[in-house]
């Protein structure tokens, strides 16, 4: 595949495709047809491609804000496996998501989120959803993940 | 394309019929999640019937926290547009969620509870639980605008 971004080092490379692996293994990404873009860093852009079963308002075809949640979930995650120097475990604490305008049927939305803030604790996150344009923003978010979570209870 | 008040007609309908789930059945990302609403007592319950596609982590297993926050979105749309007197389509402004357990591969409970209905806006709180309601999975609150366009 072509490949025009030249602003990627090696270890954006490989945290692309870390991510594009693991989110494959994502039940839910693959449901929602999600697809990994791009890590440059700690930003991660996620796309979610327009599909009808994701229409929250049959009458306008504009997606629910349930999809555009998903994706800011799922990229807001992303940015904090990009930002960790090690994998751990992460669960998110808290995601406040505010809608500036809806969706515009027909057309994908791209989630764009970095990671500004790792502490040992926790991680802070902000994110983006947009379409067409990066200044076109439809959903903006904040989040806290927990790092190092237990894994499973078994 | 968009024939006029359809949407609102058949909310209409379906309140006018107490049909709980024909409210739902209207909205396919509703489906999609595989929600489903009724009465219990005098609470209107939305439940999201556990599906394997709304798995986030395959490892614990554990529900995708998207699936949540929309389970928890829509149960507050649904009691708004339950209550009303008035069928108006609520727009969210904004919408936080608190994750406080992860989710298990189960059915999951949410409800709706609305703090403050304003002229323009309305602040609902919402919790998810699944088997033990007094341990929520998460918990939410959310600002609608539901003026009439």
């Amino acid at each position: 595949m072509p490949d025009e971004r030249d602003d990627r080092d090696d270890q954006d490379v490989r945290k692309l495709e870390m991510a594009i692996a693991f989110s494959r293994t994502v039940p839910h990404n693959q449901a929602l047809g999600i697809r990994v873009l791009d890590v440059i860093g700690t930003e991660v852009v996620f796309e979610l491609p327009y599909d009808r079963k994701l229409v929250g308002n049959p009458d306008t075809g504009t997606l629910h804000g349930g999809a555009i949640t998903a994706l800011l979930d799922a990229c807001s995650g992303a940015a904090v496996f990009a930002a960790l120097t090690e994998l751990v475990p992460i669960a998110t604490l808290d995601l406040r998501i505010d809608y500036l305008k809806l969706a515009e049927p027909g057309k994908s939305v791209i989630g764009k989120a970095s990671c500004y803030k790792m502490t040992r604790n926790v991680a802070f996150t902000r994110a983006v959803a947009y379409q067409d344009a990066p200044d076109n923003v439809i959903a903006h978010s904040v989040g806290t993940f927990m790092l190092s979570t237990k894994h499973g209870k078994s | 394309m968009t024939p006029p008040g359809t949407l609102i007609d058949r909310m209409i309908a379906a309140k006018a019929s107490a049909n709980y789930q024909g409210l739902i059945d209207l909205v396919p990302y509703a489906s999609f999640l595989g929600l489903t609403a009724a009465m219990q007592g005098d609470e209107l319950i939305t439940t999201m019937r556990y599906g394997d596609h709304l798995i986030g982590n395959p490892a614990l297993p554990a529900l995708h926290g998207g699936t949540l926050g929309a389970l928890l979105e829509s149960a507050a749309i649904f009691e708004l547009l339950w209550r009303a007197e008035t069928v108006v389509l609520p727009k969210t402004i904004t919408l936080t969620v608190d994750y406080l357990r992860s989710g298990a591969p189960v059915d999951t409970h949410a409800r709706g509870v609305v703090t403050r209905q304003g002229r323009r806006v309305t602040n609902v709180r919402m919790e998810a639980w699944q088997a033990d309601r007094s341990a929520p999975v998460a918990t939410a609150h959310a600002i609608f605008l539901v003026m009439r366009s």
